[in-house]
């Protein structure tokens, strides 16, 4: 498939914003069962969900760039019954608009119990959190099932899609926690870091189980059953026309397979190995300039990573357009 | 319920692209707007069409054979297509099982062609929407239209008559009758999309013949057999007609 920018920047960034929203509310979750020390005011929350908004309104703004007529957006809320598409368009403002009363309700210290539970009462910080982190699930997996339910994109129709995109995006959001929390909230950039790091090794798992998989994969339409002739030797002489079209330009990457594999090796090392060194190497050394560069480092190696999902999807399609004449 | 579709003969078609000038030029003079080209007298043309002839070598010389392959929507019976669409532009029509695109609808996410494995949808790189075969839907109920012409303008183009169109659900009709005696078979089976438009394949007439066939081994009338010389005193053939 042909990578689309606006596509690659949506599910990077709201990605990210995602992870910081979840990471923003495990620490809360946290200091609520008194594991963490509480925040003394609600600041440090409010602004990390100011940074998660504003992340998650950049991925809403990239995506309009994708379609041919953003002015008709609204209609895409219709067909949420069939199309994963469609879910995502409606979770996606409505997470944005709990993420956004979560920080406000931080920020005005919305504390007055709504909940009690036993001997433990929630206010609602800690309902707009439970709210969101549903949401938040809900997007990741609206997000990855645009790709995995199409079935005949062999490399995106599998769980481990799913998994990734759920993984990834939080790996990213941690590391943006914990460089977020060196500056506003030092007492939880341990406690961030090695959610972090967790995060980011779970990633590294089922990111490589993907590779791996998609390197063994088997193409199910082959030129004998796209034109249904058995032969075992058949080439194309004409697609039929001599210039390009819709078809020669959304479903081929035309990338050579050196640029592929050196972009897989520069996801690998960014989103994983470099990240993971800097995150122990501003564990240890408390320089919160290290931890900010892990989430730089990981960030622009999810747009690699994200570049590199597309190209490696191979379109049947493709066996129709494989000669100009 | 009907499922109109086309049947497309590949031992007839001989790759003349009359289907495809024929249908962008009713199409592009259509109430839906023209079909966009860019450059079409350029270095580079490129544009939107519904339908596609491509070519195919099979085999290797001096054995091959020369496919030639007409390629638009098949208007599946389960379009994978449609239910990706978030805005319900993209639907099949239940009195005829036509797939249309609702081209006030479409924002041009250009998620259904992704969805759907043939290739079959362009999007309009001017209107910004996704655009396919229609089966001419605007001219095959047009009751002003003499009834012979009421057909898609692909079927009525081709000069080899390659392309039948018709009710595939109707056991008895034309379509049914040579998909079901001349080997009709779908494209890509494996993804269970069910298309509705059939191709029919190349075939050969053949008969097998043995060596011994040439000569009639048995010949019980003896009619092959070389005349006896007739006797100089019978009447001959002149001596009969002379008289
Ligand atoms: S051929 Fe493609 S566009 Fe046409 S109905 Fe089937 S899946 Fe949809
Ligand atoms: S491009 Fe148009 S028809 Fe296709 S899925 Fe998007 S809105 Fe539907």
């Amino acid at each position: 498939m042909h990578p689309a920018f606006s596509v690659i920047f949506l599910t990077t960034l709201i990605g990210a914003g995602q992870g910081l929203f979840l990471a923003l509310y495990t620490g809360q979750v946290y200091a609520f069962f008194h594991l963490l020390p509480a925040q003394a005011d609600g600041r440090f929350y409010a602004i990390g969900s100011l940074i998660a908004l504003l992340l998650l309104i950049g991925g809403l703004v990239a995506s309009f760039f994708h379609l041919g007529h953003p002015e008709r957006a609204w209609r895409s809320a219709a067909k949420w019954r069939t199309s994963w598409l469609s879910r995502e368009v409606i979770v996606l403002p409505t997470f944005m608009g709990v993420v956004f009363l979560y920080g406000v309700a931080h920020s005005l210290g919305w504390h007055t119990p709504l909940v009690t539970l036993g001997t433990l009462t929630l206010d609602a910080t800690m309902v707009l959190g439970v709210l969101g982190t549903a949401l938040c699930f809900a997007l990741f997996i609206c997000t990855a099932m645009i790709y995995a339910c199409l079935k005949f994109l062999q490399e995106w129709h599998s769980p481990l899609t799913v998994a990734n995109y759920l993984l990834l995006g939080s790996a990213s959001g941690f590391t943006l926690a914990t460089a977020y929390s060196a500056y506003a909230a030092p007492d939880l950039v341990g406690f961030y870091g090695k959610w972090a790091m967790v995060i980011t090794l779970l990633a590294l798992v089922t990111r490589a189980a993907s590779l791996v998989r998609n390197a063994r994969l088997k193409p199910k339409s082959t030129l004998q059953t796209a034109i249904g002739v058995r032969h075992g030797q058949i080439v194309q002489k004409s697609q039929g026309f001599m210039g390009g079209s819709f078809n020669t330009r959304e479903f081929f990457h035309g990338q050579g397979a050196g640029l592929l594999r050196s972009v897989k090796w520069v996801f690998l090392v960014l989103v994983f190995a470099l990240p993971l060194l800097l995150l122990v190497g501003g564990l240890f050394s408390s320089l919160s300039g290290l931890l900010s560069a892990a989430f730089l480092a990981q960030y622009l190696g999810l747009l690699a990573e994200r570049w590199f999902f597309f190209v490696q999807a191979n379109h049947p399609q493709n066996l129709y357009y494989q000669t100009i004449s | 319920m009907t499922q109109l579709a086309l049947v497309i003969d590949l031992n007839v078609c001989v790759g003349c692209h009359a289907c495809v000038t024929s249908c962008k030029e009713w199409n592009t003079s259509g109430s839906a707007g023209a079909m966009s080209d860019d450059r079409p007298y350029g270095a580079d043309p490129t544009g939107t069409f519904f339908n596609r002839v491509q070519t195919f070598e099979v085999g290797s010389f001096p054995n091959t054979e020369t496919v030639h392959f007409p390629k638009s929507c098949l208007h599946c019976e389960e379009p994978p297509c449609v239910p990706v669409c978030p805005t319900g532009a993209s639907y099949k029509r239940k009195e005829d099982g036509i797939v249309l695109v609702d081209y006030d609808k479409c924002i041009g996410c250009k998620y259904c062609s992704w969805a759907c494995p043939y290739g079959a949808r362009e999007i309009d790189e001017h209107q910004k929407v996704m655009k396919k075969c229609t089966l001419c839907v605007d001219r095959i109920y047009d009751l002003s239209l003499p009834e012979a012409e009421r057909k898609p303008a692909c079927v009525r183009a081709c000069p080899t008559g390659a392309r039948l169109f018709g009710d595939v659900h109707d056991s008895e009709s034309a379509v049914s009758v040579a998909i079901r005696e001349s080997g009709g078979y779908a494209l890509m089976p494996e993804w269970g999309t069910k298309p509705s438009n059939h191709y029919l394949p190349r075939r050969k007439t053949q008969i097998r013949i043995h060596t011994d066939e040439l000569m009639r081994a048995d010949n019980p009338l003896k009619k092959e057999r070389q005349l006896p010389q007739p006797d100089k005193s019978e009447p001959s053939l002149d001596d009969v007609t002379s008289w």
